[in-house]
């Protein structure tokens, strides 16, 4: 015996006319469970504000860490003497009998007193040219070259220079590397401490949003539920609206602050024709994150929106199972 | 905790069957449904669905069980941001078909019960009449083996609600056990067919 399933001719042929009559897009796309956009759009600025700030403060440290970088790099392997001049001694003795003894140290690789000549010309740009030096009591210097590696016994070197020529100080540039480097790598650890700060509060963020869009839409929840939508079924419904609110948002605000970066760093090129920068540039090095610095602000907008998609995922699945007994 | 509602009470569904709910008004037929529907859970008793105790039911267990029935609420429950042909589709869009695989037979189901013409007006300007017909035609169109109708015809008039009564016969003749909660003596009369009758808590069987 045979089911026959198939129509007769005639209603086939009513049938074709019906479907061409259908209007073709019935559905609107709507999405399933009602869309609060105000609040949506509320969550996307503070998304969009957090990943601006998270993004500037990764800025920040990489700019730190490239400038504290490149100060160890210029001033680690230098030291100097400071000659001071003294009326009742002969400066020129003093230099080289400083030079003769940074000469017998085991770690210094060369040594190099500064001619007068030279030592004046640093000064002209703060006491003019033309001015007779002289007459000044200009302190004179002599620039130590130190081997790489473990460096010569500092200590021991300053006291005897300093008995034997009490108008000599050493200056140990590495002590202010130091400083400096510590302080940048403050700088790094609070841009971390921030970024970590401002992805948690997204999270906060993403999830009170998304508990609040479903305990609005929890009558909607409850009838899908009942017409047998499972819950992935409709977490996807939720989840992917919250997405798509995380990656506008932080693409938002990523594409602000890189905006900012780059105006930042394009001010202060064309200010740095100005001589009074270079001190500034000396602190903060140009101010150019680099390329690595623009990998990370792009990596902080992507990981405030993959943490958006996590936990609305997260808290959808969580509510979803609350409710699956629709517990009104 | 208020007072039990549903106590000592034990009936079954057979496949294919017809019969109706009935009771005076707060006597529990809806929350009943509910049970039924694993949309409440029993503060102690057995419901047994589909030979399975359903207190022990997995996620994915509980959603297969819900697709196979059908449900019209007293209160309709219709999503009120979606068009009517969106709200009676909605059972086969949550099982993932592709929209020009049902599209013909939602917009079909629509005209049976009279709402060819409003099948793009979204539910809060429609009618009670027309409300209770969407909800109807959403129960009926996953073809559920097992049909609840709370009250559906208590907001259409004499004529349309034989119709409806009607619909719901073909529906058992093709298979679906229907149980249709009422207390409407006329449509009662119309049809008849086993009466599981709710009174104090307790239920009975008029056959
Ligand atoms: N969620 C609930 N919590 C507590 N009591 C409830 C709840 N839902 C219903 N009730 C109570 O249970 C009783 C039965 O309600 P139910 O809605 O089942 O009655 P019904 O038979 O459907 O009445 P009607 O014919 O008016 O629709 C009522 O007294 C109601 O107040
Ligand atoms: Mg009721």
């Amino acid at each position: 015996m045979a089911i026959s399933m198939s129509m007769p001719e005639s209603g086939s042929r009513e049938f074709e006319r019906e479907e061409r009559t259908l209007p073709s897009n019935l559905r609107r796309d709507q999405p399933l469970v009602p869309v609060d956009s105000v609040a949506g759009r509320a969550l996307m600025a503070v998304i969009a504000i957090l990943t601006f700030l998270a993004a500037l403060s990764a800025g920040a440290a990489v700019l730190a860490a490239r400038a504290s970088e490149q100060w160890r790099s210029a001033v680690a392997d230098e030291m100097t003497i400071q000659i001071r001049p003294d009326s009742r001694r002969d400066i020129e003795a003093d230099i080289a009998r400083a030079v003769a003894m940074a000469q017998g140290v085991a770690g210094i690789e060369s040594v190099r007193a500064v001619p007068r000549a030279e030592s004046d010309k640093l000064l002209e740009p703060w006491l003019g040219a033309g001015l007779d030096l002289v007459e000044l009591p200009v302190p004179r210097l002599i620039v130590l070259k130190l081997r790489p590696g473990n460096g010569p016994d500092l200590a021991t070197f300053g006291a005897t220079l300093r008995r034997e020529v009490p108008s000599a100080i050493l200056d140990d540039h590495r002590l202010w590397v130091r400083r400096l480097s510590t302080m940048a790598s403050t700088i790094v650890l609070s841009g971390a401490a921030v970024v970590l700060l401002v992805l948690a509060a997204a999270a906060l963020a993403v999830a009170f949003a998304t508990r609040g869009a479903m305990a609005g839409s929890r009558d909607s929840v409850e009838v899908l539920h009942l017409v047998g939508a499972d819950d992935a079924f409709i977490a996807r419904e939720f989840q992917s609206r919250f997405i798509r609110l995380g990656l506008r948002g932080g693409a938002v605000g990523g594409f602000a602050a890189i905006i900012v970066i780059a105006l930042l760093g394009w001010l202060s090129s064309r200010w740095s024709a100005a001589p009074e920068a270079e001190q500034l540039q000396a602190m903060f090095g140009a101010f150019e994150i680099g390329w690595s610095g623009y990998v990370a602000v792009i990596l902080v907008a992507m990981v405030v929106a993959a943490i958006s998609g996590l936990v609305s995922r997260f808290t959808v699945r969580h509510y979803l199972r609350v409710l699956a007994w629709g517990a009104a | 905790m208020g007072p039990e509602v549903l106590k000592d009470i034990s009936f079954s569904i057979e496949p294919r069957s017809f019969q109706y709910l009935t009771g005076p008004s707060g006597a529990g037929k809806t929350t009943l449904m509910r049970l039924i529907l694993m949309a409440l859970q029993p503060t102690r008793g057995l419901v047994n669905l589909f030979g399975q105790d359903v207190s022990r039911l997995d996620a994915a267990t509980l959603t297969a069980f819900r697709r196979r029935m059908g449900v019209v609420f007293q209160d309709f429950r219709l999503l009120d941001h979606l068009t009517l042909y969106e709200n009676v589709a909605l059972p086969l869009r949550v099982l993932g078909k592709e929209e020009a695989s049902y599209r013909a037979e939602v917009v079909e189901l629509l005209r049976w019960v009279g709402l060819g013409e409003r099948m793009h007006a979204v539910p809060p300007v429609l009618s009670g009449g027309e409300k209770q017909r969407a909800a109807i035609a959403r129960a009926l169109i996953g073809r559920p083996e097992l049909l609840l109708a709370d009250e559906p015809t208590g907001n259409v008039d004499p004529g349309l609600g034989r119709r409806l009564l009607r619909l719901f016969m073909e529906l058992q003749a093709l298979g679906t056990a229907v149980v249709i909660a009422t207390h409407d003596l006329g449509l009662m009369e119309l049809y008849d067919a086993p009466r599981l009758v709710l009174a104090d808590g307790h239920l009975h069987v008029d056959a």
